[in-house]
């Protein structure tokens, strides 16, 4: 029992797929690519905008995360904190795909109703690796 | 509950200190189980619902109380075999012997604060109380059970914020 425990805790300690934010941020554009052969690049601003705007259904981003990607966010329903979004405050955030994907899955789905496209992901991580 | 706390150890109802000191942590440990379900809530003690709940929920995650909390299909099929082994049918924990007796044969509950047992170990909550603003809901253990995210639900250790 001891040895597999112990294994297992070591695997947790360290993420599946190292990446940095820019490595993840360019697996999206080629993804992107493929979706769309006019696309060009990924546009903070854009990013910035889809963080904030309220979506059909009522819901943001910023809802949950707060209006500044720094700080600490709070789930709506269970009260639980969410460490801060930006990896300028956060030096876990987007260096696992696998985890960046399971959360992308969820979060569009829970607030535009819909799943994201490659370019709304990469507009996204090039706002919060716009951060300072 | 304040009066509750001000009274002295030997007038505690029994039933608290029958309770284990309100441990309720699961005999193994599951680092998936443990990350994946604590991300948006305290891992909610396996011991507290029975076997065919925890499978009902996990087999819905796509839609998990209003929330997509979707899992790859090999994570899903880990906790859930983690979830079953711990479960209130195979706890055997004087806890999950009391859970178990407030839950009809045909009956699967979903919420932990769905169960007889749960209501019980907390009738003397006042309604405004869930509903502060520290607190939120009956689904926020942490708020008054500190030690919640280490299974830790001692009643001597509760504190319900104002």
């Amino acid at each position: 029992m001891k040895k597999p425990l112990l294994t297992a805790l070591l695997f947790a300690a360290l993420p599946a797929y190292a990446a940095t934010p820019l490595e993840i941020q360019q697996s999206y554009a080629a993804e992107a690519k493929q979706q769309n052969p006019a696309f060009k690049e990924f546009s903070a601003a854009r990013g910035e905008q889809f963080y904030r705007a309220k979506s059909a259904k009522g819901s943001s981003c910023a809802a949950c995360h707060t209006d500044n990607p720094k700080a600490e966010g709070r789930h709506e329903k269970t009260g639980k904190a969410i460490a801060p979004l930006a990896p300028v405050a956060n030096s876990e955030r987007l260096t696992d795909p696998a985890k960046v994907e399971k959360w992308f899955k969820r979060n569009c789905q829970d607030v535009q109703g819909r799943s994201c496209s490659a370019q709304e992901k990469g507009d996204f991580i090039a706002y919060l690796r716009s951060v300072k | 509950m304040k009066k509750l706390l001000l009274l002295p150890l030997f007038l505690l109802p029994i039933s608290a200190l029958a309770d284990g000191g309100g441990k309720l942590a699961p005999t193994a440990a599951n680092p998936k189980w443990q990350a994946e379900c604590s991300a948006c809530h305290v891992a909610y003690p396996p011991a507290l619902l029975p076997e065919r709940s925890w499978r009902k929920l996990m087999g819905g995650l796509e839609r998990h109380f209003g929330s997509d909390a979707s899992l790859d299909a090999a994570t899903a099929k880990e906790i859930t075999a983690f979830l079953a082994s711990q479960s209130a049918d195979r706890a055997s924990s004087r806890t999950s012997a009391k859970v178990l007796r407030g839950i009809a044969p045909g009956d699967t509950p979903l919420r932990i604060t769905e169960t007889a047992w749960f209501q019980r170990q907390h009738d003397e909550i006042r309604a405004d109380a869930w509903k502060r603003p520290k607190v939120g809901s009956p689904a926020n253990c942490a708020a008054c059970h500190a030690g919640a995210d280490q299974g830790d639900y001692a009643e001597h250790k509760v504190r319900i914020p104002r």
